[in-house]
């Protein structure tokens, strides 16, 4: 049985590794971007509603793959309008100075399996860091999920300043969890 | 027959006194303040203290079931001692279902309770914006009830001191401590 599946697994991979399938259109509607953090020792989790993305990613060429994606920081639901108001201004993401978090992709590095490592630099609020994130690829008939989570600290971008500044009501680590959904291009 | 409550039912009632009137002066107080670190610490600290005072709310219960207080005084008119009975009553309920809101409306705004910081209290209810609106009004209403209710308490304890002279506030004082 384990065989059997094993076979088919490796006829259904080989014909996609030849055609070359590159996984270019982003469905915004279809994924998403959520944080989670901790306030005063609880989880809390939200999310942002706007963003775009950029992709090409060939499952048969996975180091020549590109990222770009541009989150609307004034698009946070953090779960009440008053903490939305908060993080939008100066003390948080200054989004009238700064509207959007930038990310892009410096390389691509196979894992094995599914699984890829993804590193770039992000750029939130005039500063740019370096990041590395896990992703996994499913490909679902003409589509493609990437999935990943990776951690910032919310200081090295200055996200809370002031009173804001200390970690014992907002901690300093943020995990950044994205699920793009793709359409496979020719 | 003792004319006092017993030394573990006057210790709950004014340990309960103080918890109360500081959960409902710090409530208040904080939930007009701006959003700020100092307005998530109060607030943690105001859910704390409301999960302290339903815990105790039922060992309070459980301790008046088991132990009968001392009885209204003959002298008292039946629809008064009705009265006392029944605004009682409604302090033992507000202050089991004024809490409980507290708990349900932070489920509902995404704020899990986590007692002290360490012990997580299980979301009765998942995330929902309008339905934490609609508790946070349930919960203040019935914390401007509990004002009422409580207000009228007092009131009767000085009535009964001053101007009935009987022994009802006397008997929730600190007593000697033969009186057990």
């Amino acid at each position: 049985m384990q065989r059997f599946t094993l076979a088919l697994s490796l006829a259904a991979a080989l014909p996609l590794a030849a055609q070359a399938v590159e996984y270019s259109q982003i469905q915004a509607d279809k994924s998403a971007i959520n944080f989670a953090y901790k306030q005063m020792g609880v989880s809390m989790d939200g999310k942002f509603s706007k963003f775009a993305a950029q992709l090409n990613f060939d499952p048969a060429k996975p180091t020549a793959a590109k990222a770009t994606l541009d989150v609307q920081l004034a698009s946070i639901d953090t779960g009440s309008s008053e903490a939305d108001d908060e993080v939008a201004g100066k003390q948080w993401f200054n989004t009238k100075a700064f509207p959007t978090a930038h990310f892009a992709s410096s390389s691509v590095k196979a894992l094995g399996g599914n699984r890829y490592e993804v590193a770039g630099k992000l750029t939130i609020k005039g500063r740019t860091q370096d990041v590395v994130a896990p992703v996994s690829f499913t490909a679902q008939g003409n589509q493609g999920v990437f999935a990943g989570s990776f951690a910032i600290k919310r200081a090295d971008f200055a996200i809370g300043e002031g009173a804001w500044a200390a970690f014992d009501t907002v901690a300093n680590e943020i995990q950044i969890k994205f699920h793009i959904l793709a359409n496979a291009g020719k | 027959m003792s004319t006092h409550y017993t030394a573990t039912a006057k210790s709950l009632h004014w340990l309960m006194a103080i918890l109360f009137f500081g959960l409902l002066g710090l409530g208040f107080y904080m939930s007009g303040l701006p959003l700020s670190p100092e307005k998530l610490k109060l607030y943690s600290w105001h859910k704390w203290a409301g999960v302290s005072a339903f815990l105790l709310v039922w060992l309070r219960l459980l301790w008046r079931v088991t132990h009968r207080p001392p009885a209204l005084p003959e002298s008292m008119p039946k629809l008064l001692q009705l009265a006392a009975h029944a605004g009682h009553l409604a302090l033992y309920g507000l202050m089991i279902v004024i809490p409980l809101s507290g708990w349900l409306m932070s489920s509902a705004k995404g704020f899990q309770t986590v007692w002290f910081g360490i012990l997580p209290i299980p979301d009765l209810l998942a995330k929902d914006k309008e339905l934490g609106n609609l508790l946070l009004t349930v919960h203040q209403s019935l914390n401007l009830l509990f004002i009422a209710v409580i207000a009228g308490h007092v009131g009767a304890a000085l009535k009964h001191h001053f101007i009935d002279k009987d022994d009802i506030l006397a008997r929730m004082l600190p007593a000697p401590a033969t009186e057990n």
